[in-house]
Protein backbone atom coordinates (compact mmCIF):
# COMPACT_ATOMS: atom_id res chain seq x y z
CA UNK A 1 0.00 0.00 0.00
CA UNK A 2 1.74 3.09 -1.11
CA UNK A 3 1.33 5.76 1.42
CA UNK A 4 1.68 10.07 1.77
CA UNK A 5 4.44 11.04 4.05
CA UNK A 6 1.12 11.82 6.97
CA UNK A 7 -0.65 8.42 6.52
CA UNK A 8 3.77 6.86 7.31
CA UNK A 9 2.93 8.81 10.59
CA UNK A 10 -0.03 7.77 11.47
CA UNK A 11 0.59 4.46 10.77
CA UNK A 12 3.90 4.19 12.72
CA UNK A 13 1.94 5.64 15.92
CA UNK A 14 -1.25 3.17 15.50
CA UNK A 15 1.47 0.22 15.36
CA UNK A 16 0.18 -0.70 11.71
CA UNK A 17 2.16 -1.67 8.49
CA UNK A 18 -0.77 0.71 6.65
CA UNK A 19 -3.36 2.79 6.96
CA UNK A 20 -5.94 3.72 3.96
CA UNK A 21 -7.23 7.09 4.30
CA UNK A 22 -11.04 7.56 5.55
CA UNK A 23 -9.81 4.62 8.40
CA UNK A 24 -10.07 5.55 12.13
CA UNK A 25 -7.28 4.70 13.86
CA UNK A 26 -5.96 5.06 17.81
CA UNK A 27 -2.83 6.02 17.56
CA UNK A 28 -0.31 7.19 20.40
CA UNK A 29 1.51 10.44 21.34
CA UNK A 30 4.54 11.90 21.51
CA UNK A 31 3.05 15.18 22.74
CA UNK A 32 0.06 16.81 24.03
CA UNK A 33 -0.01 20.38 24.23
CA UNK A 34 -2.33 22.84 25.66
CA UNK A 35 -2.88 27.01 26.54
CA UNK A 36 -4.49 28.79 29.01
CA UNK A 37 -7.47 29.06 27.07
CA UNK A 38 -8.27 25.31 26.72
CA UNK A 39 -6.23 23.56 29.37
CA UNK A 40 -8.44 24.66 31.78
CA UNK A 41 -11.51 23.14 30.15
CA UNK A 42 -9.19 20.09 29.30
CA UNK A 43 -8.29 19.63 33.31
CA UNK A 44 -11.92 20.46 34.49
CA UNK A 45 -12.82 17.27 31.60
CA UNK A 46 -9.60 15.21 33.30
CA UNK A 47 -10.49 15.96 36.51
CA UNK A 48 -13.65 14.70 36.33
CA UNK A 49 -12.63 11.47 34.50
CA UNK A 50 -10.88 10.43 37.77
CA UNK A 51 -8.36 12.73 38.08
CA UNK A 52 -5.23 10.08 37.67
CA UNK A 53 -1.79 10.55 36.79
CA UNK A 54 -1.19 12.41 33.26
CA UNK A 55 0.36 9.40 30.94
CA UNK A 56 3.93 10.71 30.98
CA UNK A 57 5.13 14.29 32.54
CA UNK A 58 7.28 14.98 30.02
CA UNK A 59 5.32 14.91 27.01
CA UNK A 60 3.24 17.66 28.24
CA UNK A 61 3.40 21.10 27.11
CA UNK A 62 0.92 23.79 29.11
CA UNK A 63 1.84 27.30 27.35
CA UNK A 64 0.19 30.49 28.87
CA UNK A 65 0.29 32.57 25.86
CA UNK A 66 -2.96 34.10 24.96
CA UNK A 67 -4.46 36.17 27.88
CA UNK A 68 -0.74 36.80 29.42
CA UNK A 69 0.02 38.34 31.42
CA UNK A 70 -3.32 37.65 32.69
CA UNK A 71 -5.56 40.26 31.37
CA UNK A 72 -8.24 40.30 33.74
CA UNK A 73 -9.36 38.48 37.03
CA UNK A 74 -10.83 35.82 34.90
CA UNK A 75 -7.79 35.03 32.96
CA UNK A 76 -5.45 35.34 35.73
CA UNK A 77 -8.33 32.48 37.49
CA UNK A 78 -7.98 30.43 34.38
CA UNK A 79 -3.73 30.44 34.69
CA UNK A 80 -4.18 29.69 38.15
CA UNK A 81 -5.42 26.57 37.68
CA UNK A 82 -3.51 25.41 35.10
CA UNK A 83 -0.39 26.39 37.23
CA UNK A 84 -1.86 24.45 40.36
CA UNK A 85 -2.46 21.45 37.91
CA UNK A 86 1.21 21.66 36.30
CA UNK A 87 2.51 21.42 40.11
CA UNK A 88 0.33 18.62 41.46
CA UNK A 89 1.11 16.47 38.03
CA UNK A 90 4.80 16.98 37.80
CA UNK A 91 4.51 18.66 34.27
CA UNK A 92 7.68 19.43 32.91
CA UNK A 93 6.70 21.59 30.12
CA UNK A 94 4.79 24.06 31.61
CA UNK A 95 5.45 28.14 30.56
CA UNK A 96 4.43 30.48 32.55
CA UNK A 97 5.11 34.82 32.03
CA UNK A 98 8.62 35.24 32.29
CA UNK A 99 9.55 31.75 30.38
CA UNK A 100 6.53 31.59 28.12
CA UNK A 101 6.17 32.61 24.26
CA UNK A 102 3.55 32.35 21.63
CA UNK A 103 3.68 28.46 21.88
CA UNK A 104 3.83 27.21 18.14
CA UNK A 105 6.54 29.54 18.43
CA UNK A 106 7.75 27.66 21.50
CA UNK A 107 7.40 24.42 20.89
CA UNK A 108 10.00 24.16 18.30
CA UNK A 109 12.14 25.89 19.33
CA UNK A 110 12.50 24.16 22.38
CA UNK A 111 13.04 21.26 20.70
CA UNK A 112 9.87 19.75 21.97
CA UNK A 113 9.03 18.39 18.64
CA UNK A 114 11.13 16.74 15.82
CA UNK A 115 10.47 14.94 12.89
CA UNK A 116 8.11 11.90 12.96
CA UNK A 117 6.25 13.17 15.92
CA UNK A 118 2.67 12.95 16.29
CA UNK A 119 1.76 15.97 18.25
CA UNK A 120 -1.93 17.06 18.95
CA UNK A 121 -2.26 20.23 20.62
CA UNK A 122 -5.82 21.99 22.00
CA UNK A 123 -4.97 24.83 19.54
CA UNK A 124 -5.67 24.92 16.35
CA UNK A 125 -2.46 26.36 14.59
CA UNK A 126 -0.69 22.85 16.39
CA UNK A 127 -0.76 22.23 12.65
CA UNK A 128 2.27 24.55 12.41
CA UNK A 129 4.88 21.97 13.34
CA UNK A 130 4.45 19.58 9.94
CA UNK A 131 7.05 22.47 8.89
CA UNK A 132 9.57 20.06 10.84
CA UNK A 133 8.41 16.96 9.07
CA UNK A 134 6.00 15.75 12.08
CA UNK A 135 2.56 14.85 12.31
CA UNK A 136 0.57 17.92 14.23
CA UNK A 137 -2.88 18.88 14.65
CA UNK A 138 -5.18 20.70 16.63
CA UNK A 139 -7.89 19.49 18.75
CA UNK A 140 -10.17 20.20 20.96
CA UNK A 141 -9.87 20.44 25.14
CA UNK A 142 -11.66 16.58 25.33
CA UNK A 143 -8.95 15.34 22.71
CA UNK A 144 -6.49 16.86 24.92
CA UNK A 145 -7.62 15.46 28.23
CA UNK A 146 -8.12 11.98 26.63
CA UNK A 147 -4.96 12.61 25.26
CA UNK A 148 -2.99 13.21 28.80
CA UNK A 149 -4.55 10.63 30.37
CA UNK A 150 -4.02 7.78 28.13
CA UNK A 151 -1.06 9.42 25.56
CA UNK A 152 -3.41 8.35 22.83
CA UNK A 153 -6.21 9.89 20.36
CA UNK A 154 -8.33 9.14 17.77
CA UNK A 155 -7.73 9.75 13.96
CA UNK A 156 -9.65 9.85 10.88
CA UNK A 157 -6.92 8.95 8.06
CA UNK A 158 -6.84 11.85 6.09
CA UNK A 159 -6.44 11.99 2.00
CA UNK A 160 -3.70 14.36 0.61
CA UNK A 161 -3.71 17.22 -1.55
CA UNK A 162 0.18 17.50 -3.33
CA UNK A 163 1.80 21.14 -3.68
CA UNK A 164 5.16 20.78 -5.70
CA UNK A 165 7.02 24.21 -5.46
CA UNK A 166 9.56 25.03 -7.32
CA UNK A 167 11.76 28.11 -8.05
CA UNK A 168 12.31 30.74 -5.16
CA UNK A 169 10.52 33.70 -3.97
CA UNK A 170 11.41 36.77 -4.94
CA UNK A 171 12.52 39.57 -2.73
CA UNK A 172 10.05 40.62 -0.02
CA UNK A 173 8.07 37.83 -0.69
CA UNK A 174 7.84 35.28 1.86
CA UNK A 175 6.15 31.87 3.23
CA UNK A 176 2.82 33.76 4.13
CA UNK A 177 2.61 34.93 0.63
CA UNK A 178 3.10 31.45 0.20
CA UNK A 179 0.36 30.16 2.00
CA UNK A 180 -1.77 33.11 1.28
CA UNK A 181 -1.97 32.12 -2.10
CA UNK A 182 -2.62 29.25 -1.61
CA UNK A 183 -5.69 29.54 0.46
CA UNK A 184 -6.72 32.13 -2.34
CA UNK A 185 -6.70 29.40 -4.88
CA UNK A 186 -8.00 26.63 -3.00
CA UNK A 187 -10.57 28.33 -0.03
CA UNK A 188 -11.25 28.23 3.34
CA UNK A 189 -12.42 24.71 2.63
CA UNK A 190 -10.34 23.69 0.18
CA UNK A 191 -8.40 21.44 2.42
CA UNK A 192 -11.50 19.95 4.81
CA UNK A 193 -10.23 16.81 6.51
CA UNK A 194 -7.06 16.83 4.40
CA UNK A 195 -3.34 16.61 4.69
CA UNK A 196 -1.51 19.59 2.81
CA UNK A 197 1.65 18.35 1.56
CA UNK A 198 4.52 20.30 0.28
CA UNK A 199 7.15 19.02 -2.01
CA UNK A 200 9.20 20.19 -4.93
CA UNK A 201 12.60 21.19 -5.46
CA UNK A 202 12.05 24.94 -4.49
CA UNK A 203 11.38 23.22 -0.66
CA UNK A 204 14.85 23.42 -0.28
CA UNK A 205 15.03 27.58 -0.29
CA UNK A 206 12.30 28.26 1.84
CA UNK A 207 13.58 28.99 5.32
CA UNK A 208 12.29 26.61 8.36
CA UNK A 209 10.66 29.88 9.63
CA UNK A 210 9.50 30.20 6.42
CA UNK A 211 7.69 26.02 6.55
CA UNK A 212 6.37 27.05 9.87
CA UNK A 213 4.48 29.82 8.53
CA UNK A 214 2.92 27.77 5.33
CA UNK A 215 1.70 25.02 7.75
CA UNK A 216 0.47 27.12 10.49
CA UNK A 217 -2.23 28.23 8.15
CA UNK A 218 -2.84 24.92 7.14
CA UNK A 219 -5.73 24.75 9.29
CA UNK A 220 -7.01 28.21 7.27
CA UNK A 221 -7.45 26.12 4.34
CA UNK A 222 -9.31 23.75 6.34
CA UNK A 223 -6.65 21.22 6.52
CA UNK A 224 -5.71 18.47 9.08
CA UNK A 225 -2.69 19.19 8.99
CA UNK A 226 0.43 20.70 6.87
CA UNK A 227 3.71 18.88 6.16
CA UNK A 228 7.41 19.09 4.58
CA UNK A 229 9.54 16.59 3.78
CA UNK A 230 12.32 16.31 6.51
CA UNK A 231 15.93 17.76 4.39
CA UNK A 232 19.20 18.84 5.15
CA UNK A 233 17.89 22.65 6.87
CA UNK A 234 15.28 20.45 8.46
CA UNK A 235 17.99 18.36 10.23
CA UNK A 236 20.30 21.26 11.06
CA UNK A 237 17.06 23.11 12.73
CA UNK A 238 16.56 19.90 14.67
CA UNK A 239 20.03 19.37 15.92
CA UNK A 240 20.55 23.15 17.02
CA UNK A 241 17.31 22.67 19.31
CA UNK A 242 16.56 19.23 19.99
CA UNK A 243 18.33 16.54 21.75
CA UNK A 244 16.16 13.96 20.53
CA UNK A 245 16.47 11.88 17.41
CA UNK A 246 14.67 12.23 14.55
CA UNK A 247 12.85 9.91 12.85
CA UNK A 248 12.38 10.59 8.83
CA UNK A 249 9.20 9.52 6.93
CA UNK A 250 9.42 9.84 3.30
CA UNK A 251 6.33 9.86 1.16
CA UNK A 252 6.17 6.56 -0.86
CA UNK A 253 6.58 6.96 -4.95
CA UNK A 254 3.20 6.02 -5.49
CA UNK A 255 1.52 7.74 -2.85
CA UNK A 256 -1.97 9.13 -3.94
CA UNK A 257 -3.13 12.51 -3.88
CA UNK A 258 -5.97 13.79 -4.69
CA UNK A 259 -5.09 16.71 -6.33
CA UNK A 260 -2.10 18.23 -7.48
CA UNK A 261 -0.65 22.12 -7.50
CA UNK A 262 2.08 23.39 -8.75
CA UNK A 263 3.49 26.37 -8.14
CA UNK A 264 6.53 28.28 -8.85
CA UNK A 265 7.89 30.49 -6.46
CA UNK A 266 9.42 32.81 -8.28
CA UNK A 267 6.28 34.18 -10.13
CA UNK A 268 4.37 34.74 -6.59
CA UNK A 269 3.83 38.66 -5.32
CA UNK A 270 3.13 40.32 -1.99
CA UNK A 271 -0.50 38.64 -0.87
CA UNK A 272 -3.26 40.50 0.78
CA UNK A 273 -6.23 38.78 2.84
CA UNK A 274 -9.16 40.98 2.97
CA UNK A 275 -11.52 40.74 5.36
CA UNK A 276 -12.99 38.40 6.29
CA UNK A 277 -12.21 35.61 5.17
CA UNK A 278 -8.20 34.28 4.77
CA UNK A 279 -9.34 33.13 1.26
CA UNK A 280 -10.10 36.57 0.30
CA UNK A 281 -6.45 37.07 -1.32
CA UNK A 282 -5.22 40.24 -3.46
CA UNK A 283 -1.77 41.03 -4.80
CA UNK A 284 -0.99 44.67 -5.32
CA UNK A 285 -2.15 44.97 -9.30
CA UNK A 286 -6.06 44.80 -7.39
CA UNK A 287 -4.96 47.26 -4.16
CA UNK A 288 -6.80 50.29 -4.10
CA UNK A 289 -5.46 52.74 -1.63
CA UNK A 290 -6.95 51.86 1.56
CA UNK A 291 -5.85 53.68 4.82
CA UNK A 292 -5.18 51.73 8.43
CA UNK A 293 -5.01 52.87 11.80
CA UNK A 294 -2.88 49.51 13.75
CA UNK A 295 -0.07 47.53 12.18
CA UNK A 296 0.69 44.30 14.18
CA UNK A 297 3.80 42.05 13.46
CA UNK A 298 3.90 38.91 15.55
CA UNK A 299 1.44 35.99 16.46
CA UNK A 300 2.12 32.21 16.15
CA UNK A 301 2.46 33.09 12.10
CA UNK A 302 4.70 36.01 11.76
CA UNK A 303 6.44 36.96 15.30
CA UNK A 304 9.89 34.67 14.67
CA UNK A 305 13.34 36.78 14.49
CA UNK A 306 13.51 36.49 11.09
CA UNK A 307 10.04 38.42 10.58
CA UNK A 308 10.99 41.09 12.99
CA UNK A 309 14.51 41.51 11.00
CA UNK A 310 12.39 41.92 7.78
CA UNK A 311 10.10 44.65 9.40
CA UNK A 312 13.38 46.32 10.63
CA UNK A 313 15.08 46.27 7.04
CA UNK A 314 12.05 48.33 6.09
CA UNK A 315 11.35 50.40 9.21
CA UNK A 316 15.35 51.48 9.82
CA UNK A 317 16.36 55.00 10.24
CA UNK A 318 12.34 55.65 9.22
CA UNK A 319 9.18 56.67 11.14
CA UNK A 320 5.91 55.02 11.21
CA UNK A 321 2.82 57.09 9.84
CA UNK A 322 1.60 59.04 13.02
CA UNK A 323 -1.97 57.79 12.58
CA UNK A 324 -0.87 53.94 12.64
CA UNK A 325 -0.49 52.84 16.19
CA UNK A 326 2.23 49.82 15.28
CA UNK A 327 2.23 47.10 17.58
CA UNK A 328 5.52 44.55 17.80
CA UNK A 329 5.45 41.03 19.61
CA UNK A 330 8.37 39.15 19.27
CA UNK A 331 6.86 35.58 19.63
CA UNK A 332 9.23 34.11 22.11
CA UNK A 333 11.55 35.55 25.08
CA UNK A 334 14.54 33.82 22.86
CA UNK A 335 13.12 35.96 19.96
CA UNK A 336 12.74 39.04 21.96
CA UNK A 337 16.27 38.95 23.75
CA UNK A 338 17.51 38.16 19.86
CA UNK A 339 15.66 40.92 18.72
CA UNK A 340 17.47 43.39 21.36
CA UNK A 341 21.12 42.20 20.48
CA UNK A 342 20.54 42.64 17.08
CA UNK A 343 19.79 45.96 16.97
CA UNK A 344 15.83 45.12 15.94
CA UNK A 345 14.38 46.85 18.88
CA UNK A 346 16.23 50.01 19.07
CA UNK A 347 14.95 50.36 14.89
CA UNK A 348 11.58 49.42 16.32
CA UNK A 349 11.53 52.34 19.07
CA UNK A 350 12.96 54.84 17.29
CA UNK A 351 10.70 54.31 14.07
CA UNK A 352 7.78 54.77 16.92
CA UNK A 353 6.68 51.40 17.32
CA UNK A 354 5.35 49.77 20.62
CA UNK A 355 7.22 46.42 20.94
CA UNK A 356 5.39 44.13 24.01
CA UNK A 357 6.59 41.14 25.73
CA UNK A 358 5.47 37.96 23.87
CA UNK A 359 1.63 37.01 23.76
CA UNK A 360 -1.26 36.22 21.46
CA UNK A 361 -2.95 39.85 22.75
CA UNK A 362 -4.44 41.35 19.84
CA UNK A 363 -4.37 38.24 17.62
CA UNK A 364 -7.39 36.83 19.17
CA UNK A 365 -8.26 40.19 19.84
CA UNK A 366 -7.81 39.50 23.67
CA UNK A 367 -5.77 42.60 24.53
CA UNK A 368 -3.08 44.82 23.77
CA UNK A 369 -4.43 46.31 20.80
CA UNK A 370 -7.96 45.88 20.16
CA UNK A 371 -9.80 47.56 17.39
CA UNK A 372 -12.67 49.94 17.90
CA UNK A 373 -15.61 50.17 15.03
CA UNK A 374 -14.88 51.13 11.94
CA UNK A 375 -10.90 50.84 12.59
CA UNK A 376 -8.21 48.94 10.33
CA UNK A 377 -5.50 46.77 10.76
CA UNK A 378 -3.13 45.17 8.61
CA UNK A 379 -1.84 42.07 10.95
CA UNK A 380 0.62 39.54 10.20
CA UNK A 381 -1.30 37.19 11.75
CA UNK A 382 -3.45 34.48 10.34
CA UNK A 383 -7.45 35.12 10.96
CA UNK A 384 -9.46 37.83 9.84
CA UNK A 385 -12.92 36.71 10.26
CA UNK A 386 -15.53 39.18 11.62
CA UNK A 387 -14.47 40.98 15.45
CA UNK A 388 -11.40 38.52 15.19
CA UNK A 389 -8.96 41.56 16.31
CA UNK A 390 -12.05 43.45 17.99
CA UNK A 391 -15.16 45.05 17.59
CA UNK A 392 -17.39 43.42 14.91
CA UNK A 393 -17.49 46.51 12.53
CA UNK A 394 -13.58 46.40 12.84
CA UNK A 395 -11.25 45.23 9.78
CA UNK A 396 -8.06 43.08 9.43
CA UNK A 397 -6.25 42.71 6.80
CA UNK A 398 -3.34 39.73 6.67
CA UNK A 399 0.05 40.08 5.29
CA UNK A 400 3.44 39.31 5.33
CA UNK A 401 5.12 41.29 8.33
CA UNK A 402 7.18 43.14 4.80
CA UNK A 403 3.71 44.36 3.94
CA UNK A 404 2.63 45.09 7.33
CA UNK A 405 6.12 47.44 7.88
CA UNK A 406 5.88 49.05 4.29
CA UNK A 407 2.02 49.79 5.78
CA UNK A 408 2.99 50.96 8.83
CA UNK A 409 5.11 53.58 7.39
CA UNK A 410 2.52 55.05 5.40
CA UNK A 411 -0.59 54.49 6.64
CA UNK A 412 -2.23 52.76 3.72
CA UNK A 413 -1.90 48.82 2.82
CA UNK A 414 1.21 48.72 0.90
CA UNK A 415 3.45 47.32 -1.38
CA UNK A 416 6.80 47.05 0.07
CA UNK A 417 9.17 47.00 -3.10
CA UNK A 418 7.33 51.06 -3.72
CA UNK A 419 9.41 51.60 -0.42
CA UNK B 1 -32.31 8.99 18.81
CA UNK B 2 -35.19 11.06 17.59
CA UNK B 3 -35.53 14.80 17.62
CA UNK B 4 -38.03 17.18 16.45
CA UNK B 5 -37.18 21.35 16.81
CA UNK B 6 -37.04 24.60 14.71
CA UNK B 7 -34.66 26.05 12.47
CA UNK B 8 -32.53 28.75 13.05
CA UNK B 9 -30.83 29.41 9.52
CA UNK B 10 -27.87 30.34 8.89
CA UNK B 11 -24.88 30.91 5.71
CA UNK B 12 -21.52 28.87 5.13
CA UNK B 13 -18.17 29.32 6.88
CA UNK B 14 -19.81 30.29 10.22
CA UNK B 15 -16.91 30.58 12.43
CA UNK B 16 -15.62 29.85 15.96
CA UNK B 17 -14.97 33.46 16.29
CA UNK B 18 -18.50 34.19 15.92
CA UNK B 19 -20.00 31.64 17.65
CA UNK B 20 -18.59 32.69 20.99
CA UNK B 21 -16.23 35.34 20.50
CA UNK B 22 -12.47 35.07 22.67
CA UNK B 23 -12.95 38.45 24.31
CA UNK B 24 -15.83 35.57 26.15
CA UNK B 25 -13.06 32.39 26.62
CA UNK B 26 -11.97 33.74 29.77
CA UNK B 27 -14.86 31.81 31.47
CA UNK B 28 -15.12 27.75 30.12
CA UNK B 29 -18.58 28.39 32.27
CA UNK B 30 -21.45 26.48 29.75
CA UNK B 31 -24.14 29.28 30.85
CA UNK B 32 -22.09 31.92 30.95
CA UNK B 33 -20.60 31.08 27.18
CA UNK B 34 -24.62 30.45 26.18
CA UNK B 35 -25.00 33.99 26.65
CA UNK B 36 -23.27 34.94 24.14
CA UNK B 37 -23.75 32.28 21.72
CA UNK B 38 -23.97 33.76 18.02
CA UNK B 39 -23.31 37.40 19.27
CA UNK B 40 -21.05 38.46 16.65
CA UNK B 41 -23.33 36.90 14.00
CA UNK B 42 -26.75 37.38 15.23
CA UNK B 43 -27.19 38.97 18.28
CA UNK B 44 -30.67 38.26 18.99
CA UNK B 45 -29.69 34.58 19.24
CA UNK B 46 -29.58 34.43 22.67
CA UNK B 47 -33.04 35.77 22.69
CA UNK B 48 -35.12 33.51 19.95
CA UNK B 49 -33.56 30.09 20.40
CA UNK B 50 -35.68 28.09 22.56
CA UNK B 51 -34.51 24.44 24.13
CA UNK B 52 -34.38 21.84 21.21
CA UNK B 53 -33.99 24.10 18.49
CA UNK B 54 -32.09 22.92 15.14
CA UNK B 55 -29.13 25.16 13.45
CA UNK B 56 -28.46 24.66 10.18
CA UNK B 57 -25.97 26.37 8.25
CA UNK B 58 -23.97 25.52 5.31
CA UNK B 59 -20.40 24.63 4.82
CA UNK B 60 -17.51 24.65 6.70
CA UNK B 61 -19.62 25.01 10.00
CA UNK B 62 -17.28 25.63 13.10
CA UNK B 63 -14.04 26.60 11.27
CA UNK B 64 -11.46 28.42 12.81
CA UNK B 65 -9.98 27.85 16.45
CA UNK B 66 -10.14 24.22 18.15
CA UNK B 67 -12.32 25.92 21.04
CA UNK B 68 -14.29 23.64 22.40
CA UNK B 69 -16.30 26.51 23.81
CA UNK B 70 -18.05 26.38 20.58
CA UNK B 71 -19.98 23.09 21.07
CA UNK B 72 -20.49 23.88 24.87
CA UNK B 73 -21.81 27.22 24.23
CA UNK B 74 -23.90 25.72 21.25
CA UNK B 75 -25.29 22.90 23.70
CA UNK B 76 -25.91 25.08 26.75
CA UNK B 77 -27.41 27.31 24.91
CA UNK B 78 -30.52 24.75 24.29
CA UNK B 79 -29.40 23.26 20.66
CA UNK B 80 -30.34 19.87 20.12
CA UNK B 81 -28.67 19.62 16.96
CA UNK B 82 -26.62 21.38 13.94
CA UNK B 83 -27.41 20.31 10.58
CA UNK B 84 -25.03 21.79 8.48
CA UNK B 85 -23.27 21.12 4.48
CA UNK B 86 -19.94 20.25 5.72
CA UNK B 87 -18.08 20.77 9.81
CA UNK B 88 -14.85 22.00 10.05
CA UNK B 89 -12.96 19.16 11.17
CA UNK B 90 -11.68 19.89 14.76
CA UNK B 91 -15.44 21.24 15.33
CA UNK B 92 -16.65 18.02 13.97
CA UNK B 93 -13.87 16.32 16.83
CA UNK B 94 -15.36 18.18 19.45
CA UNK B 95 -18.90 18.11 18.89
CA UNK B 96 -18.68 14.17 19.51
CA UNK B 97 -16.00 14.50 22.13
CA UNK B 98 -18.68 16.45 23.94
CA UNK B 99 -21.91 14.52 22.82
CA UNK B 100 -23.40 18.24 20.90
CA UNK B 101 -25.44 16.07 17.90
CA UNK B 102 -24.20 17.16 14.58
CA UNK B 103 -25.50 15.84 10.69
CA UNK B 104 -23.84 16.61 7.18
CA UNK B 105 -26.86 17.23 4.67
CA UNK B 106 -27.50 19.32 2.47
CA UNK B 107 -31.14 20.54 1.42
CA UNK B 108 -33.42 22.57 0.68
CA UNK B 109 -34.17 23.68 4.96
CA UNK B 110 -35.36 27.34 5.57
CA UNK B 111 -35.85 29.18 8.77
CA UNK B 112 -38.23 28.23 10.79
CA UNK B 113 -39.12 25.38 9.87
CA UNK B 114 -39.54 22.21 11.77
CA UNK B 115 -37.70 18.93 11.58
CA UNK B 116 -37.55 15.40 12.46
CA UNK B 117 -34.07 13.58 12.72
CA UNK B 118 -33.78 10.04 12.93
CA UNK B 119 -30.07 9.62 13.82
CA UNK B 120 -29.64 5.73 13.70
CA UNK B 121 -31.71 6.10 10.23
CA UNK B 122 -30.23 8.48 8.94
CA UNK B 123 -33.42 10.49 8.16
CA UNK B 124 -34.56 13.82 8.19
CA UNK B 125 -38.47 15.15 7.07
CA UNK B 126 -39.17 18.69 7.00
CA UNK B 127 -42.86 19.52 7.88
CA UNK B 128 -43.01 22.48 5.76
CA UNK B 129 -43.31 20.41 2.55
CA UNK B 130 -43.08 16.90 4.17
CA UNK B 131 -40.04 15.75 1.75
CA UNK B 132 -37.65 13.25 3.48
CA UNK B 133 -33.88 13.36 3.25
CA UNK B 134 -31.20 10.50 4.39
CA UNK B 135 -27.69 11.24 5.54
CA UNK B 136 -24.88 9.00 6.36
CA UNK B 137 -25.32 7.83 10.25
CA UNK B 138 -21.98 7.98 11.67
CA UNK B 139 -19.36 5.20 11.66
CA UNK B 140 -19.52 2.51 14.00
CA UNK B 141 -16.31 3.58 15.88
CA UNK B 142 -17.70 7.09 16.67
CA UNK B 143 -20.93 5.32 17.17
CA UNK B 144 -19.68 4.40 20.46
CA UNK B 145 -18.09 6.99 21.48
CA UNK B 146 -21.42 9.05 21.34
CA UNK B 147 -23.93 6.44 22.56
CA UNK B 148 -21.00 6.17 25.72
CA UNK B 149 -21.94 10.10 25.81
CA UNK B 150 -18.47 11.31 25.24
CA UNK B 151 -14.93 10.29 24.68
CA UNK B 152 -13.84 9.72 28.38
CA UNK B 153 -17.11 7.30 28.70
CA UNK B 154 -15.65 5.57 25.86
CA UNK B 155 -12.53 5.21 27.57
CA UNK B 156 -12.28 1.45 27.95
CA UNK B 157 -14.01 0.65 24.51
CA UNK B 158 -10.86 3.02 23.00
CA UNK B 159 -8.30 1.20 24.75
S1 LIG C 1 -0.86 33.91 18.01
FE1 LIG C 1 -3.02 33.95 17.43
S2 LIG C 1 -3.35 32.18 16.13
FE2 LIG C 1 -1.38 31.90 17.19
S3 LIG C 1 -1.85 30.68 19.00
FE3 LIG C 1 -1.97 32.82 19.59
S4 LIG C 1 -4.12 33.42 19.28
FE4 LIG C 1 -3.80 31.50 18.20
Amino acid sequence: MNMTMTQKILAAHAQRDSVRPGELILAKLDLVLANDITAPVAINEFRKAGDGCVFDCQKIALVMDHFTPNKDIKAAEQTKLVRDFAHEKGIEHFYDVGAMGIEHALLPEKGLVVAGDLVIGADSHTCTYGALGAFSTGVGSTDMAFGMATGKAWFKTPSAIKFNLRGKLPKWVSGKDVILHIIGLIGVDGALYQSMEFGGDGVASLSIDDRLCICNMAIEAGGKNGIFPVDQVTLKYIAEHSTRQPVIHAADAGAEYERVFDIDLASLRSTVAFPHLPSNTKTFDQIPSIPIDQVVIGSCTNGRLSDLAVAAELLKGRKVNPRVRTIIIPATQKIYLDAVHQGLVDIFINAGCAVSTPTCGPCLGGHMGILAKGERAVATTNRNFVGRMGHPESEVYLASPAVAAASALTGVITDPTTI
Amino acid sequence: MKITGKVIRYGDNVDTDVIIPARHLNTSDPKELAAHCMEDLDPDFVKKVQPGDIIVAGKNFGCGSSREHAPIAIKASGIACVVAKSFARIFYRNAINTGLPIVEYDGDIRDGDLLDIDFANGVIRNHRDNTQGRFTPFPEFLQKIITAGGLFKAKEIMQ
